[in-house]
């Protein structure tokens, strides 16, 4: 892939409210031209403030927005040659489908017919033709969206920011417009920022996730990298399942945690460096108690559809552990795990405070309330 | 269910029976007595004595179309300004501005007499700067003063209202698509402010077109409108029926007045707000 | 764009209470005018309290405002009730036009109608003068009833039909439905309802003006009559102390819907 140009740049910026909340704190971020990004964390993080001083909404306490390489702080938002959609849409309730979708040309003065072609284009685009005189309060919310979207995309922005569009679909909905985003985006080759708490949604759709926590970057990459090199045990725990124990590299290549060596495939640690181990719950395989690296006890088994959900306990920790394999509650289990299923961690601030699942239903709990709230 | 009907029935009754009775009924003598004379038979000869009150009703009509306007002009950008402010700022300013609301306005009219009459406050300190007394009491300012004055608040409140119900998020949506201060006020601002507008129009224009008080009070006897002569004709002539016939003229002049500026405002919005 | 914000705000404010501060000023005049001071005085205030007209007056516009209030809240309220249940369009738009047309009318021709309604009762009944106490109150109901009518009307939109239902559901009779379930949830309807009808009784003149007869004075006809000659100080007085009260009472309402408005942030609604 050749090396594009970044679009924008985020200079240390820092962020602080009128009541003295800090919500970004020295934040880098570079965007490539023609990149999905998706900003991810969970309600609070900062990213919704990083798209508002990006998109000119709010002015950054200190710090530079480069657009293009130049910066734009100062801009207001209605000279900046980005667009938003809304989390809530923010459609004008005053007008129609046809002229919420022209607001943008008629500001700048598109001539009459110019507007008719290219609003008649974007219905298409969106798949919404026939509804140019339809009140905007009496469309569903999937195709609010839509007008929200073509409304935005029409004025042919350089970088389309992107608030949590989905969070108000349904599910089933939010799939379709999933993809359909993704589509949009190829076929436009525009830059896409988008806001989501959905891991799930972030690793599907975007060429880059940016984890976010505090007012600071957790991690940038890929999802993939994100998924299987977590940077720290925030990442690890946040993105998908993990089991996160406490170990040290005795040496390169070996791993010590559980009170065992293991054979792994990170190195560079100084000797006997504490450090964070992370072990997804699908790599754990289950053997006979005889042929297992680790044995304990299965105090939990939950049936998940493809596979089973078993929680077994070694000496004190519990472990989370996915596999097709039924293994009774009660029953001693072997424990196998490959040296490629070892991912070690520096220690950070985060250490000791996710990972354990010896309270696993307690967690679901939390999570459920965090998106009530999210709403 | 049936019995949950007859109950909505039996509890809407009463009022249906009162409104038609305090309501209608007294609306349809009003038409009876402007269209009979003192003995109870049939005439015109109340409508034909409205010809000589023509100049009586555009000078109303003028009047507090003045009165309203102004009101308009200084209430739209203060209660825009009053939208934005803070939750406590907001809320302090809505005393403010309500309070004098429930001062009587007969006081409040009795009192400007007080600050204009040619003995009056600002008179007396002209005086001390040597300045010859101005005569305002019995000019035509002076009574739009005391209908700007006393329907001011029935102009800010409900755009007041309605501004602060703007979704802050329209207007991020507006610049964000390219709209400066003036393009959001203008497609944005304005028409979502509408039926506060219109609202505050009807509760200026209303009272101000049908006073009495105000201007007997700082029209000083020079200036007529048709609410003195209404007073007149019922209170001291005691002829009902040339009362009845101008209050029905009256009622039919706001009632197209107010058609009027539901036209101006389009259909899309069902009735006003009230504060 | 911040110095017009300014300078609007303290004109408009200044505008609004110029008047109320010569009220004020005067009515701790010694002289008997209210336009030359002519020294400090507290005896228009005594001479207000000690007056019996005055005091009679002041008691007939609170019973008056207090009856046609409550009466017109139990009224429009089940007028509320009643018509949110109505299925014909026809019908219900037919009920909210008459009641929007006291709001729409304006006060003189509104009290003028009622007057002639009265009038021609009474001339019906050989009655000698129809015109007093209880006509007054009947017009204070009339013009009162909208306001209730139609601050409950919304509150009942709001409310979840289904909660009737599951009160009915759970046993309840349809009366008692309505007591337990409905009315609770319609109550801030109910009270801003008679607030404003209380308010707007008080307030009332010139309606009053064309339905109260001799015998009935409240103090908004009383102030009239006062303002038709010259007036004293002690009306001033008089409005002195009422404003001061309604300041306090507004200063009092607006702090508890301060505390209640941050309680509301701290516990969203859930």
């Amino acid at each position: 892939m050749e090396e594009k140009k970044n679009i924008i740049d985020l200079r240390n910026i820092s962020v602080v409210f009128e009541d003295g909340e800090q919500v970004l704190r020295d934040f880098n971020l570079s965007i490539r031209d023609g990149e999905f990004v998706t900003l991810l964390g969970q309600s609070g993080c900062g990213k919704t403030t990083t798209l508002r001083v990006i998109a000119g909404f709010i002015e950054p306490s200190a710090g530079d927005v480069l657009f293009d390489g130049k910066k734009i702080n100062g801009v207001p938002p209605y000279q900046r040659p980005v667009n938003t959609i809304f989390q809530r849409y923010a459609l004008f309730p005053h007008y129609n489908v046809f002229e919420n979708i022209a607001f943008g040309l008629r500001l700048r003065k598109v001539p009459e017919a110019e507007i008719r072609q290219r609003v008649g284009e974007m219905l298409k685009f969106v798949n919404l033709e026939g509804f140019e005189k339809r009140d905007i309060t009496k469309l569903s919310g999937g195709q609010q969206q839509r007008v929200a979207i073509a409304r935005a995309v029409i004025n042919k922005p350089k970088v389309l920011l992107l608030d949590e569009p989905l969070a108000a679909l349904d599910l089933k909905l939010r799939k379709d417009m999933q993809n359909e985003l993704k589509n949009i985006q190829k076929q436009l080759g525009i830059t896409f920022v988008y806001v989501t708490h959905d891991q799930e949604e972030a690793l599907s759709m975007s060429d880059t996730v940016v984890v976010m926590n505090e007012g600071t970057v957790q991690q940038i990459g890929t999802p993939v990298d994100i998924y299987n090199e977590p940077q720290n045990a925030f990442v690890a725990d946040f993105i998908g399942e993990s089991n996160i124990l406490d170990g040290h590299m005795p040496k390169d290549l070996v791993a010590h945690f559980a009170g065992k060596d293991f054979v792994c495939l990170d190195k560079g640690f100084a000797p006997n460096e504490e450090v964070d181990i992370v072990i997804r719950p699908e790599d754990v395989d289950i053997v006979p108690v005889e042929q297992g690296m680790l044995t304990g006890l299965v105090t939990g088994v939950t049936f998940r559809g493809v596979h089973f959900e078993i929680i077994v306990d070694i000496e004190g920790f519990k472990w989370m552990i996915q596999t097709t394999d039924f293994s009774p509650e009660g029953s001693t289990v072997g424990l196998h795990i490959e040296p490629d299923a070892i991912h070690v961690m520096k220690k950070s601030k985060y250490s000791g405070l996710y990972g354990d699942f010896s309270s696993y239903s307690d967690e679901i709990d939390q999570l459920s309330e965090l998106t009530e709230e999210e709403e | 269910m049936k019995q949950s009907n007859l109950m909505a029935k039996i509890a809407r009754a009463p009022y249906i029976l009162w409104a038609a009775i305090f309501i209608v009924v007294p609306l349809l003598i009003v038409v009876y007595y402007a269209f009979t004379d003192s003995s109870g038979s049939f005439t015109l000869a109340n409508l034909a004595e409205l010809v000589q009150y023509k100049e009586t009703f555009l000078l109303s009509l003028w009047y507090s179309l003045i009165a309203t306007f102004i009101t308009l002009l200084i209430s739209y950008p203060f209660a825009f300004f009053m939208s934005r402010k803070g939750p406590n700022a907001q809320r302090m300013m809505l005393l403010l501005v309500m309070l004098p609301m429930w001062m009587n306005l007969l006081i409040r009219t009795y009192s400007w007499m007080n600050i204009l009459e040619r003995n009056g406050i600002i008179n007396n300190l002209l005086g001390m700067l040597g300045i010859e007394p101005l005569t305002m009491i019995g000019t035509g300012g002076a009574v739009i003063l005391g209908m700007i004055y006393n329907y001011l608040p029935y102009m800010i409140l409900p755009i007041y209202t309605v501004m602060s119900k703007i979704d802050p998020l329209l207007l991020e949506a507006a610049e964000d698509l390219g709209a400066n201060n003036l393009a959001k006020l203008r497609r944005v601002i304005l028409p979502l402010s509408k039926p506060g507008v219109i609202s505050g129009i009807a509760m200026v224009f209303v009272p101000s077109i049908s006073t009495f008080y105000i201007s007997q009070k700082l029209g000083g006897g020079k200036i007529m409108l048709i609410g003195d002569v209404i007073e007149r004709q019922i209170q001291t002539a005691y002829n009902y029926n040339l009362g009845a016939a101008i209050s029905l003229i009256l009622m039919i002049l706001v009632l197209l007045s107010m058609a009027v500026v539901n036209r101006w405002a389009g259909k899309d919005e069902e009735g006003g707000v009230i504060f | 764009m911040k110095t017009l914000d300014r300078v609007l705000t303290w004109l408009i404010f200044a505008f609004l209470y110029a008047p109320l501060l010569v009220m004020v000023f005067f009515s701790f005049n010694a002289g008997r005018s209210t336009a030359i001071f002519s020294g400090f005085s507290f005896k228009w205030y005594i001479e207000m309290f000690t007056n019996r007209d005055t005091m009679l007056a002041l008691q007939n516009t609170l019973v008056l405002a207090l009856l046609s209030a409550i009466i017109a809240t139990v009224l429009g309220t089940m007028a509320a009730v009643g018509i949110s249940k109505m299925r014909s369009q026809a019908g219900r738009s037919a009920i909210m036009t008459t009641t929007n047309i006291p709001m729409m009318n304006p006060d003189i021709v509104t009290g003028v109608s009622m007057m002639l309604l009265f009038v021609f009762v009474g001339r019906f009944l050989m009655a000698d003068n129809s015109l007093g106490f209880a006509t007054l109150l009947i017009a204070h109901i009339t013009f009162n009833l909208p306001y209730v009518v139609l601050n409950v009307l919304p509150k009942l939109r709001q409310t979840d039909k289904h909660l009737a239902e599951a009160a009915m559901d759970l046993g309840c009779t349809p009366v008692q439905a309505f007591f337990k379930v409905t009315l609770p949830s319609i109550r801030p309807g109910i009270l801003a309802g008679f607030l404003m009808a209380f308010t707007m009784s008080l307030d009332d003149f010139v309606i009053s003006y064309y339905t109260s007869g001799p015998n009935f004075q409240t103090l908004p006809l009383k102030i009239f009559s006062m303002t038709k000659k010259t007036v004293k100080p002690d009306m001033y007085a008089l409005s002195s102390v009422i404003f001061i009260a309604i300041l306090v009472l507004m200063i009092l309402v607006n702090l508890a819907q301060a505390k209640a408005d941050k309680q509301n942030q701290q516990n969203p609604r859930r």
